[in-house]
């Protein structure tokens, strides 16, 4: 079983090239990350705005990228715009189709945290003088991030796992290299590795999730 | 010919589109068949670990949160290469679909279990004990006492996790299902044209948007009044 599954030749041999792919998914993280919470800032900030020319618009847009699979995004990016004379590459298609899809739902949690700051407290603070913007970042932002900050990490989580999906547009990430070694050594070893390897990498954020998401769900009632 | 011209002629290709629809649409009967299975697999394999955890057996606990930790841990998509290239080394050659299907049931099942848990945790001890005064049994009050009310907890997130993870069936294409993308993608490398990749394109919103949207609907519905 160990023979076939966690072959400690066939681990010495190919753990520069798992290794390669972890650096590229915690690089991809620290890239994909941040621009799915610009992107769901974004969409949060215009969701202040309460006017129905705004608001339809944005709830259209944030149903449909609910609504479609990231993998069909990333495909369409990547094997359909060519078609229309641009091609970008799996690593900008990625970074766009996760700009689109993770700032939908990055965009949700945080609208839900800034209304969960009562107006008074935007009246009151701009009755000091604050202008609209210095009421938003100063007063509002910090305590909807505090607010919403399990679903924030969840949502995180669930940015870091997808970005295996980088492996389908050969992207090199932890997944892609798994399967190049696979390929090239007719063993499941390689995959099995990987599997390991994502799991010490987010299981400390599963764990921390666990405890926040029982008590924001146990103190609801 | 118009720029205008060339891109519907291009992306919009209504010959290639009127050959290729079947396909499309035998790719959405996949689709559905997946998801379905997925969502009644793993929804009920969920609360059967939850019903199982509030048992309170040690051993068998730390034996289910880790096997829910392991399946919120990985990547779906990992999991079905896993399954789909990793059993055959061990005898067992399940197809694309049935990889497809057992991968993103583990984790449905490994999300909702942790759902369905803080809800039965989320009811107060002393309802336990007032159940049980009254002689019903354990099973009877987990039952007719604390599932009806945990379960409305759980309602809006859970749905909003399941839609996530049921459309990961599109992750299916990539152990060769032929689900929507699956038929989309080679009828794109069979024509040469994008159009049936947007006609795939619509077809999962024609099959998901409905669902979010009934999603926000009963959101707002089952939300807990505080």
């Amino acid at each position: 079983m160990i023979e076939t599954f966690l072959n400690p030749e066939i681990i010495a041999a190919i753990w520069p090239i798992v290794l390669a792919g972890l650096w590229n998914t915690v690089l991809l993280s620290l890239i994909v990350v941040p621009l799915g919470l610009l992107g769901g800032l974004m969409l949060a900030l215009l969701a202040t705005i309460h006017h129905p020319l705004v608001r339809w618009p944005l709830m259209a847009w944030v149903d449909f990228f609910r609504a479609f699979p990231p993998l069909v995004l990333l495909v369409l990016l990547f094997a359909g715009l060519p078609f229309a004379g641009l091609e970008l590459g799996g690593f900008a298609c990625v970074a766009i189709a996760f700009f689109l899809n993770t700032g939908a739902y990055y965009g949700e949690i945080l609208r839900a945290g800034i209304e969960s700051v009562p107006t008074g407290q935007v009246e009151a603070g701009r009755s000091t003088g604050l202008s609209r913007l210095q009421a938003m970042t100063h007063i509002v932002l910090p305590q909807a991030v505090r607010n919403v900050l399990p679903d924030l990490l969840s949502n995180t989580l669930e940015v870091v796992k997808l970005t295996s999906l980088g492996s389908v547009v050969a992207v090199p990430e932890l997944l892609f290299q798994a399967r190049q070694a696979q390929s090239v050594t007719y063993s499941p070893t390689p995959i099995v590795l990987a599997a390991i390897v994502y799991f010490l990498l987010l299981w400390p954020l599963v764990r921390l999730l666990s405890r926040l998401e029982n008590r924001a769900l146990a103190g609801r009632r | 010919m118009t720029t205008w011209d060339r891109f519907v002629e291009t992306f919009f290709n209504a010959k290639v589109m009127l050959k290729y629809y079947p396909d499309i649409l035998s790719g959405m009967v996949v689709t559905i068949e997946l998801a379905v299975l997925i969502v009644v697999s793993g929804l009920l394999a969920g609360l059967a670990l939850a019903l199982l955890r509030a048992l309170a057996i040690r051993p068998l606990n730390w034996l289910i949160i880790f096997v829910v930790d392991l399946f919120r841990s990985l990547p779906p998509l990992v999991i079905i290469v896993l399954i789909y290239f990793g059993l055959p080394a061990a005898g067992l050659s399940p197809s694309g679909f049935v990889s497809t299907w057992m991968s993103l049931a583990f984790v449905l099942m490994a999300f909702s279990e942790e759902i369905f848990w803080a809800g039965i945790t989320s009811i107060p001890r002393g309802q336990w004990e007032a159940s049980r005064s009254t002689g019903l049994s354990f099973w009877q009050t987990l039952i007719n006492v604390v599932l009806p009310q945990a379960l409305r907890l759980t309602i809006p997130p859970l749905t909003n996790r399941t839609i996530a993870i049921t459309k990961g069936t599109a992750l299916g294409t990539v152990v060769a299902v032929t689900e929507i993308l699956g038929q989309a993608s080679s009828a794109m490398s069979n024509s040469y044209n994008p159009s049936p990749l947007m006609m795939g394109a619509a077809a999962y919103i024609v099959l998901f948007l409905p669902v979010v949207v009934a999603a926000r609907w009963i959101e707002t519905k089952f939300a807990w009044k505080r």
